[in-house]
């Protein structure tokens, strides 16, 4: 297959301007500045059939197009680079194997949207990333692809680096918009940003792996585009990671649609040795358990639908016949309470309930009315103001929906069946095992 | 360490803990680089990042020269500093250790890594050496999921790292200590 967003990658440091220019880099910038009116732009993508890779999904050309063409006045692009999700790390990976395409794909996004300026939100454990960023968007500068008059163009688009102060919340679309305004960033409900985003201006928030495909679309077509997937329902190539009990856990870029059995047997090595695959979490922590029954789902948006799972960022974590999901999906929870920003009541009592349910399950002190109970509080998760709360059930929904019996087990036993006991006061979990 | 002996104040400062005054040059800036931006609050966490730096952790004389710089309010500001993980409101080491507990890393590793950590340093975890060098603290998933289990020190990133490697990485650090005076990110 041909590699798109990872052709430059290489082992030891990111590809230059000059190696990226060599691949065809900023070709289609200069295209569509000479030959394509903003809007063909955004045709060009909707055309291309691609969707969000920051979890939702939703058809990018799309969201480009619900702004009000009519409004005058300044508009933003935030590349959202804030993927904090665990088992997540391929934007980290993507901006430091080619940072211009990145860079090229923001350009053509404000282009399309008539975006003067750009924020890109960077997480704090990803400093090295900003540095990056910001020496290369001044040799962009340098080379006449940002700034006044691009390219002679009478476009002109300015990209800075935000440093965000960390939490999960910030990747949230409307909670990245208040924290860039210097706010604390609860999401904002019932308010859309491409109509009242950054300063109450239209604001497009997209995944930089989103982006990141466009320049190709433009360069090459959005029917080249189309060709690249593995099903009929897929769009374009997706990278993926993987991560947990695995042999060479990575990041792979695959035709989107690839079989979780191919990522995870075939690319990822398998399993570790003497570890029995007994689960994953194909899109990161808010999305559900898959049981084996399920490895051949082709892993993009609609088949993972079809199958009652979700992609989600396409970032599949392992777990093996000896790891305790109970416990795990403790650690999960435990993440998500944490991160929490607390502003609305579902997410905010609704979570730690569901955590004490399964210390309780876990610590052997768990009864049968906890299962029904546990159902009832993830069903609950869907009231809350933003998508944090039901992302944050959807582990449990999958623990209850295809591996009740591990949780029966702990409660016929009164124990944990992987003979886990208590953290011993100081250890590292003993915090998450505190009612 | 002094502030007139000819190193910047900022790397002077950086991991001393106390309440210095901020020179009239690091406020200058500050206030030169708010009224720069389109709009003064999205300015907030970079200056509350060069206090913290200046001051070793976001102090209230920090605080309060946050609000003077940015024109906030204190409850406006104290509201953002206790929200962000990375905005420390009590003194912290010069260098904090983020320990991963994602799930990726509790997959990859026991108790026994942060065991080491923790009896290589004599603290426990969120609590700072009395030579004020390291913190640990643990947190949420750092992006290093291929590389579990993973730490980051001051923006760099260690993994997978097994409880051998510890005390190591924590000698060097301690090697490096008098040279490395700027602090990017704690």
């Amino acid at each position: 297959m041909e590699k798109v967003l990872f052709r430059n990658r290489r082992p030891d440091r990111p590809a230059t301007l000059t190696e990226y220019r060599q691949s065809g880099g900023y070709e289609g910038l200069a295209k569509a500045l000479a030959h394509m009116t903003p809007k063909d732009v955004a045709e060009a993508v909707r055309a291309s059939g691609l969707r969000g890779r920051g979890g939702a999904g939703f058809p990018a050309g799309r969201k480009w197009e619900s702004i009000d063409p009519a409004r005058k006045g300044p508009r933003y692009i935030l590349p959202n680079t804030d993927e904090m999700e665990p088992g997540t790390f391929k934007d980290r990976i993507l901006v430091n194997a080619d940072p211009h395409l990145v860079i090229e794909g923001i350009i053509l996004a404000a282009y399309a949207i008539g975006a003067e300026r750009g924020i890109f939100f960077i997480r704090p454990s990803y400093e090295m990333d900003a540095q990056l960023l910001e020496k290369e968007l001044q040799n962009a500068r340098e080379a006449g692809f940002l700034g006044k008059n691009i390219l002679g163009s009478d476009f002109s688009f300015e990209l800075s680096v935000h440093r965000s102060a960390g939490r999960y919340i910030c990747g949230e679309a409307s909670a990245q918009i208040n924290a860039i305004q210097g706010r604390r960033p609860n999401p904002r409900k019932g308010v859309r940003s491409t109509d009242r985003g950054l300063w109450d201006r239209p604001t497009v928030v997209n995944n930089v792996e989103t982006l990141s495909c466009v320049p190709d679309i433009i360069r090459r077509g959005p029917e080249w585009f189309r060709t690249l997937a593995a099903t009929p329902e897929g769009d374009g190539n997706k990278l993926y990671c993987v991560s947990g009990m695995v042999a060479s856990p990575d990041c792979f870029e695959l035709p989107m649609g690839a079989p979780l059995r191919e990522i995870i047997f075939e690319h990822a090595g398998g399993m570790l040795d003497g570890r029995e695959f007994k689960a994953c979490l194909p899109g990161g922590t808010s999305t559900a358990f898959m049981p084996a029954s399920l490895l051949d789902t082709p892993m993009d948006f609609d088949n993972m639908k079809k199958a009652g799972q979700r992609l989600g960022t396409g970032s599949i974590i392992v777990f093996d016949h000896k790891t305790c999901l109970v416990r795990a999906t403790i650690n999960i929870i435990n993440f998500f309470v944490r991160e929490s920003c607390g502003w609305c009541t579902p997410c905010r009592e609704g979570l730690p309930m569901i955590r004490d349910l399964l210390l309780r399950i876990e610590n052997g002190e768990g009864k049968e009315e906890h299962i029904a109970r546990l159902r009832e509080m993830t069903a609950m998760m869907r009231h809350a103001y933003c998508a944090f709360a039901p992302g944050a059930a959807a582990p449990v929904e999958g623990l209850l929906a295809h591996f009740e019996d591990e949780l029966r087990e702990h409660i016929r036993q009164k124990a944990c069946p992987f003979g886990l006991g208590k953290p011993r006061c100081g250890d590292w979990e003993a915090r998450q095992f505190a009612y | 360490m002094d502030e007139t002996n000819g190193k910047s104040p900022v790397s002077a400062c950086a991991f001393t803990p106390g309440e210095r005054s901020l020179p009239p040059e690091v406020e200058e800036e500050l206030k030169r680089k708010v009224a720069a931006a389109e709009h003064p609050r999205e300015m907030a966490v970079d200056v509350m990042y060069a206090l913290q730096n200046h001051y070793g952790y976001f102090s209230d004389t920090a605080l309060t020269h946050a609000c003077d710089i940015l024109g906030m309010t204190h409850v406006e500001l104290e509201e953002l500093a206790t929200f962000y993980d990375y905005i420390y409101r009590e003194p912290v080491g010069k260098y904090v250790i983020h320990v991963c507990d994602g799930v990726v890393c509790y997959l990859r590793h026991d108790d026994a890594f942060f065991r080491a950590l923790c009896e290589t340093l004599g603290v426990g975890l969120g609590e700072t050496t009395a030579d004020r060098l390291f913190t640990i603290l643990p947190t949420a998933c750092i992006g290093d999921c291929h590389k579990a289990p993973s730490m980051l020190i001051n923006g760099v990133f260690y993994g997978p790292v097994t409880p051998e490697m510890v005390p190591g990485i924590i000698a060097d650090l301690r090697k490096r200590a008098e040279e490395d005076i700027e602090v990017m990110c704690r």
